[in-house]
């Protein structure tokens, strides 16, 4: 493992294994959180946007380094991108024209 | 072949553009398949309600083995690149035994709800519930099947460095269906 701090951007621009256990620590602890707030009652009120900010975290970190974008082609960040905006745009366009928005859904 | 390839006018190779535009399109389809679950979640006229039947601590632990294979993957894919053939057989074993232990926490919690009354004709939350969850679910078996593959042609010993691309590509794959269900955890499960 002595060698992985020196291997920060080692074939093709890939993390280091050191990382790839780190960031699959942070990411239990993020679900840990996640599990934690949904239990604690005095947060109800907030649980919507901290939950979504925590899974917008998780998601962002797997795509980063497991998934390799923080060092692969920005093209490829790109194709991911436009999928995501498109996708957020179904969600948020079948919720209002149902009536979802507003409603408590979300 | 090599991992430079066929390589497309970006200087990337075909078939790892060819995925990350199919994982975009993938996010099309599980977006559909998410705003329909929240529009119609809490439109059912009899139950169970989600927040009666929805069972947090074992989709916990299903999240958390999820998670941890796609460690598992990636140290799969660096064991390959690196040429080392055990390692890299011992972390595609990884990923396929936590893969099935992710769907067998499906296939639990599938059965409960079915004995609790949740059906897929029952109501609209059981409906779209059932639609949602059982595609990733064959998204996960489809990446299940996918690893035995190349864990049969690591056996064989036709999976070395200069093969790593098959690797990647698949590894793309299982990472974006872990992330679809960091998604569902949180939307479905997480807030009701």
């Amino acid at each position: 493992m002595a060698e992985d701090s020196t291997l920060e951007a080692h074939e093709g621009g890939h993390a280091a294994r050191s990382t790839y256990w780190i960031i699959a620590v942070v990411l239990a602890m993020i679900t840990v959180l996640e599990v934690a707030v949904f239990y604690v009652p005095a947060i109800r009120g907030v649980i919507v946007p901290v939950l979504l900010v925590l899974s917008a975290a998780k998601f962002v970190l797997v795509a980063m380094f497991f998934m390799h974008l923080k060092y692969d082609s920005p093209v490829l960040t790109v194709v991911l991108s436009v999928g995501l905006v498109v996708a957020t745009a179904i969600i948020l366009a079948i919720m209002f024209l149902f009536g979802a928005i507003g409603r408590g859904t979300i | 072949m090599t991992t430079d390839a066929h390589a497309t006018s970006f200087g990337l190779p075909h078939r790892k553009l060819a995925m990350w535009v199919f994982i975009g399109s993938e996010c099309m389809f599980f977006g559909s398949l998410i705003a329909t679950y929240l529009a119609y979640e809490d439109r059912s006229l009899v139950g169970p309600m989600p927040a009666e039947i929805l069972n947090i601590p074992l989709t916990s632990v299903s999240t958390f083995v999820l998670l941890m294979s796609s460690l598992a993957m990636v140290l799969f894919l660096d064991g390959v690149q690196r040429n080392a053939r055990t390692a890299a057989r011992a972390w595609n074993a990884a990923v396929i035994g936590l893969g099935v232990l992710f769907l067998a926490g499906q296939v639990y919690e599938f059965r409960h709800f079915y004995h609790e009354g949740l059906t897929l004709q029952q109501n609209l939350f059981g409906a779209t519930f059932f639609v949602l969850t059982g595609f990733h679910g064959a998204h996960v078996t489809v990446g299940v099947i996918w690893m035995t593959a190349l864990l049969v042609l690591q056996f064989l010993g036709r999976l070395g460095p200069e093969r790593s691309l098959d690797v990647e590509v698949a590894g793309l794959y299982w990472h974006f269906v872990d992330v679809v269900w960091i998604v569902i955890f949180t939307l479905i499960y997480l807030i009701q």
